[in-house]
């Protein structure tokens, strides 16, 4: 079966010259959910916006499905390969919930009621339906987070690449993110500090540092290798036994 | 002159006037200010039946009075400056209330009164009953050129974020015992609005970048807004009609 | 300052709205050839940048506050068009939807706190550059001194626009003695801000300098604190060439100033020596008419030249860009 995703050999330096991604290989299987854990300055962004090519590497290639990245093929694969920011308000721009969530679809060249009706579509899918006529600077850091991937679902991705999506909610907050993100079935990358999520959420563990993928393997038995995770600057929550830890159910 | 900006001045309410689309609302007021402006300032009985549109024009949008005259504040140092002037002014003088002033500052007094205020309680109730992005969508209707109103729309998206960001940098420095009075005491707030600069520019590359990433290719999309009817159309004139009749006898007249 | 309705005349205003139009039309169609579609959202993201700068306040003396206009700040960091356009957008969005300055006062309150200050700061830049080494040092000594100029020409401005539009009995020079002079003390704060918040970016982002791109990456490291000699002693000549202007309009002004210029023949009074297309209000009780007449013509040719070569900058500066864009 084809892979949601797979990434070879990619290179990609910045305008500076600073080397942020040297050789990564990477094969995401359709249905998956994968966490990407690393350090701070990892390259783990960076990674992100390579994949539905907004930023070009330097060399190597991205295939999203059956279609390798080309100039082409750019606007379908950014719809196929939908990317949630780390800061919401940096995806939010639109002034309000409604129109932002139109804004993929309606590049996509969808119209009028059907418009309308994908926009309803992905609100209710986050359960944000309510939250349509709200201006974005009003919502809390938890509804933001939602909308954002209310936005990103209106497009009807193959595959879902989550930057930090944990980041800055409060528990109840992670609690809905966590149950949203679980009944979605759809590929999904979850770049995340997060462990005990990562763990929850995600089957396979990817761990990338200095812009290299360093390990990879069963999230359950890279976050009981304490030792590789100190190597990368992780480190399971206080209270969370290395030893008791096993898959979820 | 520039403090408090940031909370506009929407009032929700459901009024005839909030329901109208936004280019219409805009092409009628100005055209009615206009029609004030050039109205000759000794016909004061075109005035007051501009005062009487007005108070109607309100009342229309279940706006407080009080409302009104608390956001007017923004004129009034042109009301001083206009009180002065029968006061400092020279020419012809005559009594009242056994003050000596000065017949033509107060007349020029009275034009820039009547004047700035119809002026503004029009921008009020523009302001008062329309959401901030359908003023700049009216604007793209009327023919403002595309460019600025797509960089007017992310400014208002972001101008509360980036003042709240300002606001805490300006909170942090205060906590840490800054208290300048002089202008050579200033640097850290320049430092500070150097800093703010930078991090705006940058969060306008990951905006580019999040537009890119779903499907942005050039120009806004069409995302379906309804355009004025011709219902719309046909309310919103009568204000300026009711103004553009009033001045034009007024200027026969005078 | 944003002056509200009826606050000029009807010529003027739409005279005002003409010349705005016009000048920010052609800053659009010239910004775009090199305004991507990356340059809206870091557009829009720095007006509301400079909206926000000009809501907080800066000690200026003793406890008093002044605070941003921002245009000559924004066409350093944004470039001459980007900046007049950014500014212009500030300004109408605040007479829209804030009821700051009237809407048919638009022309005027563009032309002054946007075009003028823009174009015109961005062209004394240009000037107060050549003086100063080509360092970072030198790129904020300019700044402060442009921006600071800018204020003075923005309440030039002003004054210019009353002789023609003027609705009440205010001779002209008691405006531009009042205007130019209040502003003096403003342009200073709005010039050291200015200046530090350039520097502050220079430290840490130079290539957001849209004013300094002419300098490469040894000038900019050059950290050779600017001789101060030079500083001030254009500083000052700046703010005594402003001060002799305006002192002769003040109340009692230089009566010295006025012996002169009648020993020397300038003085010409005559009833009718102020041409008719000024307002009538404008130029009745001025106290010199001639004198008034050549500082009206010098202020308005000064501006007129400035925010022109500022424009014409704007313009020269595209062309080797665009090839390297390609």
């Amino acid at each position: 079966m084809t892979p949601a995703l797979r990434v070879s050999d990619l290179s990609y330096s910045y305008p500076d010259g600073y080397a942020a991604l040297s050789g990564v290989d990477l094969k995401i299987e359709t249905g998956q959910r994968v966490a990407l854990l690393g350090p701070n300055g990892a390259g783990k962004t960076t990674l992100a916006l390579q994949l539905n090519g907004v930023k070009e590497p330097d060399s190597g290639t991205v295939t999203g499905g059956n279609l390798a990245l080309a100039e082409a093929t750019i606007g379908e694969i950014r719809r196929r390969v939908g990317l949630v920011f780390q800061d919401a308000n940096d995806q939010l721009f639109m002034p309000t919930v409604g129109e932002d969530v139109a804004f993929g679809p309606a590049n996509l060249d969808l119209k009028g009621d059907e418009l309308h009706a994908r926009v309803a579509e992905a609100l209710l899918a986050v359960g944000a339906t309510e939250l349509e006529h709200r201006a974005p600077h009003h919502l809390s850091g938890g509804e933001r987070r939602r909308v954002a991937i209310a936005g990103v679902l209106a497009m009807r991705p193959d595959m879902l690449v989550l930057d930090e999506p944990s980041s800055g909610l409060d528990p109840a907050g992670r609690r809905e993110l966590i149950s949203l993100l679980q009944g979605l079935p759809i590929t999904q990358i979850v770049i995340t500090h997060d462990l005990p999520l990562a763990l929850e959420l995600c089957d396979r563990t990817i761990i990338m540092d200095a812009g290299q993928l360093v390990a990879e393997g069963l999230t359950a038995e890279i976050l009981q290798d304490s030792e590789l995770l100190h190597q990368h600057r992780l480190e399971l929550p206080f209270g969370f036994d290395p030893s008791v830890i096993h898959s979820k159910p | 002159m520039g403090t408090g900006h940031a909370h506009a001045l929407f009032l929700h309410e459901h009024s005839k006037i909030h329901y109208l689309a936004p280019e219409a609302k805009l092409a009628a007021g100005f055209l009615f200010v206009v029609a004030a402006a050039i109205t000759p300032r000794e016909a004061v009985w075109a005035f007051l039946l501009y005062l009487a549109a007005l108070i109607a024009l309100i009342r229309i949008a279940k706006l407080r009075f009080s409302f009104l005259a608390a956001r007017l504040t923004v004129i009034i140092p042109f009301i001083l400056f206009a009180v002065f002037l029968p006061f400092v002014s020279s020419g012809e003088r005559i009594e009242v209330l056994g003050i000596g002033i000065s017949l033509e500052g107060a007349w020029a007094a009275w034009n820039v009164f009547a004047k700035a205020s119809i002026g503004a309680s029009v921008s009020i109730v523009l302001a008062a009953t329309t959401e901030l992005p359908d003023l700049i969508r009216g604007m793209e209707r009327l023919r403002v050129p595309a460019v600025m109103t797509a960089i007017a729309g992310f400014m208002i998206r972001y101008l509360e974020l980036i003042a709240d960001e300002l606001g805490r940098m300006r909170v942090a420095m205060t906590a840490r015992g800054y208290d300048p009075r002089w202008i050579w005491q200033a640097k850290p707030i320049a430092a500070s609005a150097g800093a703010m600069f930078i991090r705006s520019y940058e969060r306008g590359e990951r905006v580019y970048d999040a537009m890119l990433s779903r499907g942005y290719q050039g120009s806004m999309p069409d995302l379906g807004h309804k355009r004025a009817s011709h219902s719309d159309w046909r309310t919103a004139i009568t204000l300026p009609l009711l103004g553009i009749i009033i001045s034009v006898v007024a200027l026969r007249i005078s | 300052m944003h002056g509200p309705d009826g606050f000029l005349n009807a010529a003027t205003a739409v005279a005002t709205g003409a010349i705005s139009a016009g000048t920010i039309g052609a800053s659009i169609r010239q910004a775009r050839t090199t305004l991507t579609d990356k340059q809206i959202p870091l557009a829009g993201l720095a007006a509301a940048f400079i909206f926000a700068a000009q809501m907080f306040n800066f000690p200026v003396a003793a406890g008093t506050t002044g605070h941003l206009l921002g245009g000559t700040l924004a066409a350093i960091l944004l470039g001459p068009s980007v900046g007049a356009i950014v500014v212009t957008i500030v300004v109408i969005v605040q007479a829209v939807a804030f009821a700051d300055g009237g809407l048919t006062a638009l022309g005027y309150n563009v032309l002054n706190m946007a075009i003028v200050t823009a174009f015109g700061g961005w062209a004394a830049y240009r000037l107060f550059r050549k003086i100063f080494p080509n360092s970072a040092a030198g790129v904020v000594a300019a700044t402060g001194l442009a921006g600071g100029f800018s204020v003075v020409l923005s309440a030039a401005a002003f004054s210019v626009g009353w002789l023609f539009g003027a609705n009440t009995p205010v001779p002209f020079d008691t405006v531009f003695g009042a205007m130019v002079g209040a502003h003096l003390l403003i342009g200073v704060g709005e010039g050291v801000i200015s200046g530090m918040a350039v520097g502050a970016v220079l430290a840490a982002r130079p290539d957001l300098v849209y004013g300094a791109r002419d300098l490469d990456r040894s000038q900019l490291a050059n950290r050779k604190a600017l001789s101060t000699r030079t500083f001030l002693i254009s500083g000052f000549g700046v703010v005594l060439l402003l001060a002799v202007i305006v002192s002769q309009f003040t109340a009692d002004g230089l009566d010295g100033l006025e012996r002169v210029a009648a020993d020397t023949g300038i003085t010409a009074t005559t009833q009718e020596s102020m041409p008719s297309i000024f307002a009538d209000y404008a130029t009745e009780g001025i106290g010199n008419e001639s004198l008034s007449l050549a500082v009206a013509g010098a202020s308005g040719a000064i501006i007129t030249l400035l925010v022109g070569a500022g424009l014409f900058s704007a313009v020269r500066l595209q062309k080797p860009r665009d090839k390297a864009m390609v």
